[in-house]
């Protein structure tokens, strides 16, 4: 059940973050979710055996954990605990792609090592540039942005209540294993436990969604949810998204690390 | 101002699983009085509220405020007039702020967005809680929500406020905050409690519930000392009094 | 299982994208249409329920290990599929953006394997034939069991394939499929044992509220299939342009040097890809590439170039590490 309850705090977490002023929450959601979709398409459409290439775009995760002023500490954790799918998925390249490849001066290595490598660092680009950008953007804008390009209301609405009541029955749901636990239930329950407690829930959450229905029809709800947030597209919003598409489109076209480095050891190319 | 006197006429619910909730309850409520619902648990408070909100069908009986009957084709008048504040505030707030929830009802009513703002605004200073605009909702204490939720309705300026169980669950502190708030009130309240310490603060009349039926109807001081009564219905005197 | 981004190509990521974006705006309509307004807040709920009873296992008995609920199947029998994919679907976008599972570019993918299938594929295929209106207990018990098994294999299915056509990950189509059916019949049988205990009692408890299945029309289920015919054949227009991934895979494992055949076809399959993103055309000299053959892009190999590749690398990680701080002093 501490899977449960940390869970509910990683989010409390995520949402705390996201609360706070910094220079990435003030810009527009539309800009950074826009962005952020660039830049996992530049990553994504390298070729498998690319490592060096890639490296430029650590900028654009560095800078919006600093902009966003997220903990690096935190983005590291959740890396961790995401990571051992990626390396999952990965590890048989090695084995299976043993193609030697030059790598530097007589340094070869197998192919399958080098595409392994790729995998984990585009894993830990796309991510951290994700989880940047919601640490920094909250659930709340980040939909406002979402319904404001175009995603179904039904659909933004879903996700706003999923959030809302995830805090509500996920505390419910943790407190009935506490409970179980406080009674001396150990380890997971049996099906037949699980049934019962699990159904339990779902009942609550019946419960809940009529109550909550009532509520709503009692304020005047007649089918659409209406917000007074708005959004503010301001020119700090079109420098931050033609900024940073150009540095992609740059560092899509040239090999910035190579040119880098002929600048620095003087080899002509 | 007719639309202020609410009356309940012979109401009559049973739950779709066959539970009755009420037993043809009747009473009439005038305008800008304060009355209490008292009663033991599943003594058929929280359903009369519902009814007389609209938000439930009676079997039999009707609700009435002024001379227009409750039913789903007087739904929107029902909105306007009445303000309903619920037992659970998470089952009221809804919405990621709490600006954006306090506004959500004013928006209903067709209220333009600038205007519903500025009603919100209003709201949460009259409840005190405007620094918490900018919260979500769910990290909000049990006190603070309250406060919220209370404020959600104000905005909508209802004549007629609809409280279920307004202080469970809460610390004495907020407690007694929100019993000033209803004493500022001027419209008419109508508060479904256990608590009856707050209905001598804040109540002029008390009615009180046992299986569905009213069984008692008078100023709280006169109904309060009604010991066997207040035994039948699981309940006790004032603590107050017990001093 | 999720599918990763790092695992995607970007063709076979939009691809998915576009497929299941697609299932969402159709689903959203119809939700719509439907105008109940108390499935707003019961989708929520019900969404943050499967949130939450995800995380909540139970033994599997006689095995030692335990198990967890997915959701999709439960929704779909509780509030009909395309409710249920809304739900899902928001699910699995939570847990993308907050616990990095699967990653965004490969929500789409996700959506796909864990919301279309089950909820458009198991249920009115599995399921509701299974277990029709007034069904025993025993036999809706069987139902979800099945249609749970059926979904998890059919998305096991999916990820194997959109990774063999991604072509990022060197596994091969046969062993991986070999490796993963089996790993999600066993997923799926607790999924189903979850789905069929909760249903059952549900069914117990509030009769009311499982009484009335959403009826499939037979029109969308025909829609369906055009659409999933359509994915897959895009899919495997993608992937056709490189041998069959266990060619490939085999050929590198023989060690024989004939990479004329799989370069071109990287480079069919590359060329597809930039037509389909619209990015630059394909600049990009990975390191690892320098060493191929004379047709590479790159031919001569010297000295200078991989000392310089090796500097450049560093001096950009510097340069990334040193505009981290920069930015971060700055505010
Ligand atoms: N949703 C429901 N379904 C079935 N029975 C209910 C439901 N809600 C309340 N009841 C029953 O109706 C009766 C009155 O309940 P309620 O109005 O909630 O009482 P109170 O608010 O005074 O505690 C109780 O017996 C209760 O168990
Ligand atoms: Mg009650």
């Amino acid at each position: 059940m501490s899977r449960l309850e940390s869970a509910l705090a990683d989010l409390r977490l995520a949402d705390t973050l996201a609360s706070r002023d910094t220079a990435l929450s003030r810009l527009d959601p539309r800009a950074k979710i826009v962005t952020t979709i660039a830049f996992l398409f530049a990553v994504v459409s390298y070729e498998r055996h690319t490592v060096v290439a890639l490296l430029p775009f650590l900028l654009y995760p560095v800078a919006l954990a600093s902009m966003g002023e997220v903990p690096w500490r935190w983005l590291a954790r959740k890396l961790a605990l995401a990571a051992p799918f990626a390396v999952l998925m990965g590890i048989a390249n090695p084995v299976l792609d043993r193609t030697p490849m030059e790598v530097s001066q007589g340094v070869t290595m197998a192919g399958g090592w080098i595409s392994f490598g790729s995998i984990l660092l585009r894993f830990a680009l796309t991510v951290t540039a994700a989880l940047a950008v919601v640490a920094g953007t909250g659930m709340h804008a980040l939909c406002a942005g979402l319904a404001a390009l175009g995603t179904p209301r039904v659909f933004t609405a879903q996700l706003l209540f999923l959030w809302r009541y995830t805090f509500v029955l996920g505390g419910e749901g943790a407190r009935m294993a506490t409970a179980r636990e406080a009674r001396g239930g150990r380890g997971s329950p049996t099906l037949a436990v699980y049934g019962s407690l699990a159904g339990h829930l779902l009942l609550r959450a019946f419960e809940r969604a009529e109550r909550i229905y009532r509520a709503m029809l009692a304020r005047g709800f007649d089918g659409e949810i209406r917000s007074v947030r708005t959004l503010r597209w301001s020119p700090r919003d079109t420098v931050f998204v033609a900024g940073w598409v150009a540095f992609f489109i740059a560092a899509r076209a040239v090999y910035l690390p190579l040119v880098l480095g002929r600048l620095l050891t003087g080899f002509g190319g | 101002m007719s639309d202020h006197l609410v009356e309940a006429i012979g109401l009559s619910y049973a739950y779709p699983d066959g539970t009755t909730a009420l037993d043809g309850a009747s009473f009439r409520v005038a305008p800008g009085e304060s009355v209490a619902i008292v009663g033991g648990n599943g003594a058929g408070k929280s359903t009369l509220l519902l009814m007389m909100a609209g938000l439930l069908e009676a079997n039999a009986g009707e609700v009435r405020i002024g001379d227009v009957s409750v039913t789903p084709g007087s739904r929107d008048l029902v909105r306007r007039t009445i303000g309903f504040v619920f037992q659970d505030a998470d089952d009221q707030l809804f919405m990621p702020t709490v600006q954006e929830d306090v506004a959500f009802g004013p928006l209903n009513l067709g209220v333009s967005a600038e205007e519903a703002a500025s009603l919100a605004a209003t709201a949460l200073d009259v409840v005190g809680a405007s620094h918490l605009a900018d919260r979500p909702p769910y990290h909000l204490s049990g006190g603070e929500k309250r406060a919220v939720a209370l404020a959600g309705v104000i905005a909508m300026g209802p004549n007629v406020l609809l409280l279920d169980e307004p202080t469970a669950g809460l610390d004495p502190a907020a407690r007694r905050r929100l019993i000033k708030l209803l004493q500022a009130f001027e419209h008419t309240r109508i508060v479904a409690t256990h608590d009856l310490d707050l209905v001598l603060d804040v109540c002029t009349r008390v009615l009180v519930m046992e299986g569905g039926r009213i069984v008692a109807d008078g100023a709280p001081d006169a109904v309060f000392r009604d010991e066997p009564l207040l035994a039948r219905c699981h309940l006790e005197a004032p603590l107050r009094w017990q001093g | 299982m999720h599918m990763a981004d790092a695992l995607l190509s970007p063709a076979v990521g939009g691809v998915m994208w576009v497929a299941s974006a697609a299932t969402l705006a159709v689903c959203a309509r119809k939700v719509s249409a439907r105008s109940e307004d108390r499935l707003v807040p019961l989708m929520g709920v019900l969404g943050a329920f499967v949130f939450a009873a995800q995380m909540i296992n139970f033994a599997i008995p006689g095995t030692g290990s335990s198990g967890h609920l997915g959701g999709g199947l439960l929704l779909a029998i509780l509030l009909g599929p395309s409710a249920a994919f809304l739900v899902i679907a928001s699910v699995l976008t939570v847990q993308a953006l907050f616990f990095a599972d699967g990653g965004l570019l490969a929500l789409g993918a996700n959506l796909f394997n864990m919301g279309v299938l089950p909820c458009f594929v198991a249920y009115p295929l599995l399921y509701r034939p299974l277990a029709p209106a007034g069904s025993s207990r025993a036999r809706v018990g069987f139902a979800a069991v099945v249609a749970a098994v059926g979904a998890l294999l059919l998305g096991a299915t999916g990820v194997v394939l959109q990774t063999v056509a991604s072509g990022i990950s060197s596994l091969p189509s046969g062993p991986f499929l070999a490796l993963m059916l089996p790993i999600h019949l066993a997923i799926g049988l607790a999924e189903g044992l979850a789905t069929a205990a909760l249903v059952l009692f549900l069914a117990k408890a509030r009769p009311d509220l499982v009484a009335s299945p959403v009826p499939v029309r037979r029109r969308s289920l025909a829609g369906l299939a055009v659409a999933a015919a359509l994915v897959a054949g895009v899919l495997s227009w993608f992937a056709s342009p490189r041998p069959d991934g266990l060619e490939w895979s085999i050929a590198h494992a023989a060690g024989t040097a004939e990479l004329k055949a799989p370069e071109s076809g990287v480079h069919g399959s590359l060329a597809l890809v930039q037509a389909t993103t619209a990015l630059l055309p394909d600049y990009d000299m990975p390191a690892a590439k320098v060493a191929l053959e004379e047709e590479s892009p790159w031919p001569e190999v010297n000295a200078g170039k991989s000392f310089a590749g090796l500097v450049g690398a560093l001096a950009t990680l510097a340069l990334v590490v040193a505009a981290g701080f920069a930015l971060g002093r700055r505010r």
